[in-house]
């Protein structure tokens, strides 16, 4: 029988473990190719992005995910193993107080939470979380 | 902070207790033992505060037999560190004798011969004369419960925790920290929890839908005691909706939270906490993890992953102390807090040997109290065992494989999954197994057997899966437990490869023949994390099958091939 996704969360509702799929595939390119896109190529700095996201998600369907990024004019996330990469993007106006966000994020497997910053002087930085998406495992 | 010259001067618990030399002999040694209660509580008091810490008590409210792992294997750099270190390589490292009472208590080997002369451990009727006498040298000392403390018996079952509630409050904790307690469900954990007369500790408690911290869950307490002040943070166990059923405490989210363990250690150190204590259910490799990350923790209390160390173990700055499980052991750590900060300790982890450490009379009575309405009931004789039954070690344990036979032939499968959990008290050879017996290894709010087909190639992603949250070599990434117990299935596993990577030779041992990833196999298993699961309960599957035997011999199994341990 060929396993689907939606057969395995199916098979999950009669099993007290199983997995995320190890063999979807990667759809870290396309991640790649929209981070070129977005930046031009430019060099991508580390250290200005605080993103907070869990080491194992809960439920893959709603993944808390934040981030804070001082100095940033605007922040694209993306989730480099969903289909479609691009989560979201805030922008911020020179008034805004505080450069920062939460939301939720569907994550379709264990993955890289991306962020790229866009700071005000028109360089970019990155920050990047594993989030492991599971419904396995038994507590001691 | 603690300087690596205080924590070499720290005894080692061990010390205190009598040990007994030649090798091969233990159970006459053991008789010739006259270990006595002074000196098992014998402790030099130190400093200006104790901690009492007990953990992972499992609800094992009377005295057991509990048999420490042969197999604890750690993975990146936790390879070959404590307390991945078992039986004879563990006793050399700390220097005990063999045949010792801490061999007995720390380690594996020649378990069934020195339980039958050093005899049962634990009982909460012991814990309260170990306590006692704590408060009698330090009557402020902080009494400190890691959680997993109301589950795992048959009268906690019965009670929905209540019997242990009762116990426990008896003897008068401070605060409290939490895992399997929700899988009382939420409704009830929030009924005792709201009537408790002590602090239910959670930095990472989390509302689900706001993802903002919890009222009745408050992240710390701050004690005042011996003209200082301590501040408690609790900790909870991180993955508490992936390893155990969600759906039975929707309301809460979980996680390690590092940065907002972070912003607690800077709050409490704000509001003049001088030393700063977190009360963890993370498991130990997390807990060394997070004491690397999170500045100013002084002391981690670890529980989870029921380890046993005779000393503690210093990661950065902070020590960590773990103290066992059901009811075994009761640690004792001595503070010396002054000037804002802490400048030593002293450390005692107190093994609770009950034929030696006297019953306190009125936790006795209120336990037999707790335990009469069931005791009838619990008592009943299922069968015998000739061989010792335990359970603790990565891959299987002889109640397991004697759990997974019950499935496969009770329910007529081809293979059974039995969870590896870390619970759940050994039996010696010739002791009857009584029902309570039964429901101690096997109780809980989730407890149905379920029966489902599933394909070669989805046993696969089940097996990798669950030795990824235990194999991971990023601590944060483990869940504690031990991996899933298969009954009729064999494989190889190579614990250091990637997931998805870890399993081949998949074999169903009734035939000989490769597991085919295409073909479906007829499963049997418990503890479903899933909603709406069917089927028979696991300790009446247990019961019938033991029942059958009468007696209960296991043979060795090696089933499981372990690769880059």
């Amino acid at each position: 029988m060929e396993l689907t996704r939606r057969k395995l969360l199916a098979l999950g509702s009669s099993t007290f473990a199983l997995a995320g799929l190890a063999s979807l595939p990667a759809f870290a390119s396309l991640t790649d190719h929209a981070v070129a896109a977005l930046t031009g190529g430019a060099d991508l700095g580390e250290g200005a992005i605080t993103l907070t996201a869990p080491e194992i998600a809960e439920n893959g369907n709603t993944v808390p995910i934040a981030f804070d990024a001082p100095g940033a004019a605007e922040v694209t996330l993306f989730a480099d193993g969903n289909p479609v990469p691009n989560v979201a993007t805030f922008k911020f106006g020179p008034l805004s107080a505080s450069r920062s966000a939460s939301t939720r994020i569907r994550l379709a497997t264990t993955q890289n939470v991306v962020a790229i910053a866009k700071m005000e002087d028109g360089s970019f930085q990155i920050a990047k979380a594993n989030v492991k998406v599971t419904i396995g495992g038994c507590g001691g | 902070m603690i300087s690596r010259r205080d924590f070499l001067q720290v005894g080692m618990a061990a010390s205190a207790i009598v040990g007994a030399s030649g090798f091969g002999n233990w159970a006459r040694l053991a008789a010739q033992q006259s270990l006595t209660q002074d000196q098992l509580l014998e402790f030099e008091t130190f400093g200006n505060v104790s901690l009492i810490h007990v953990t992972d008590i499992h609800a094992q409210l009377k005295p057991i037999y509990f048999r420490e792992p042969s197999e604890n294997i750690g993975v990146g750099s936790n390879k070959g560190a404590v307390p991945h270190v078992t039986g004879a390589k563990f006793r050399s490292l700390y220097g005990i004798e063999d045949g010792s009472p801490s061999h007995y208590a720390l380690s594996s080997g020649d378990f069934a011969s020195l339980a039958k002369g050093y005899g049962r451990v634990g009982g909460l009727d012991r814990v309260a004369t170990v306590i006692k006498s704590i408060r009698a040298d330090r009557p402020d000392a902080i009494l400190l419960d890691g959680g997993d403390t109301w589950h795992g018996s048959y009268t906690c079952y019965k009670t929905a925790g209540q019997d242990m509630v009762n116990v426990m409050n008896a003897l008068n904790p401070d605060a409290m920290t939490f895992h399997w307690e929700f899988t009382l469900g939420s409704e009830r954990v929030n009924e005792i929890v709201e009537n408790l007369p002590f602090a239910a500790l959670g930095q990472n408690i989390f509302d689900v839908e706001w993802d903002e911290p919890t009222e009745l869950f408050p992240p710390y307490k701050m004690f005042e005691r011996g003209g200082t002040k301590v501040a408690v943070i609790g900790q909870a166990f991180p993955y508490m909706p992936i390893a155990n059923p969600g759906w039975m405490f929707p309301e809460y989210a979980f996680g390690i939270r590092d940065e907002n363990m972070q912003a607690m250690v800077d709050e409490v150190r704000a509001e003049g906490a001088e030393c700063v204590v977190v009360l963890s259910h993370n498991g130990f490799d997390v807990d060394k993890k997070m004491a690397t990350i999170v500045d100013g923790i002084d002391v981690i209390l670890s529980g989870h992953t029921h380890d046993a160390l005779p000393e503690p173990v210093l990661s950065g700055k902070t020590i960590i102390v773990p103290s066992g499980s059901n009811g075994k052991f009761v640690s004792r750590v001595d503070l010396d807090i002054r000037n804002g900060q802490l400048l030593g300790y002293r450390h005692k982890l107190i093994p609770v040997f009950s034929d030696v450490i006297e019953p306190d009379a009125e936790v006795a009575a209120l336990i037999d109290e707790q335990r009469a309405p069931y005791l009838e009931d619990m008592s009943e004789v299922i069968g015998k065992t000739d061989s010792l039954l335990y359970r603790r070690g990565n891959f299987n344990g002889t109640w397991d494989d004697l759990i997974c036979d019950a499935l496969i032939s009770e329910r007529d499968a081809e293979i059974a999954l039995s969870p590896g959990v870390r619970w759940g008290p050994s039996l010696i050879p010739g002791q009857d197994i009584t029902r309570e017996d039964i429901f101690n290894v096997t109780s809980m709010t989730y407890g149905k057997a379920y029966r489902s087909e599933m394909t070669g190639e989805f046993l696969k992603v089940v097996l990798e899966d669950v030795a990824d949250n235990i194999f991971n070599p990023d601590p944060y990434y483990q869940q504690g437990g031990d991996m899933v117990r298969t009954g009729g299935l064999g494989y190889r596993i190579d614990v250091n490869q990637s997931q998805g990577n870890r399993i081949s030779n998949m074999t169903l041992l009734k035939s000989g023949e490769a597991i085919d990833p295409a073909r479906s196999y007829m499963i049997a298993g418990w503890a479903s994390v899933n909603e709406g699961t069917e089927g028979p309960q696991i300790w009446d599957v247990v019961e019938s099958h033991i029942r059958k035997l009468g007696t209960v011999t296991t043979q060795e199994n090696n089933s499981v091939e372990v690769v880059g341990a």
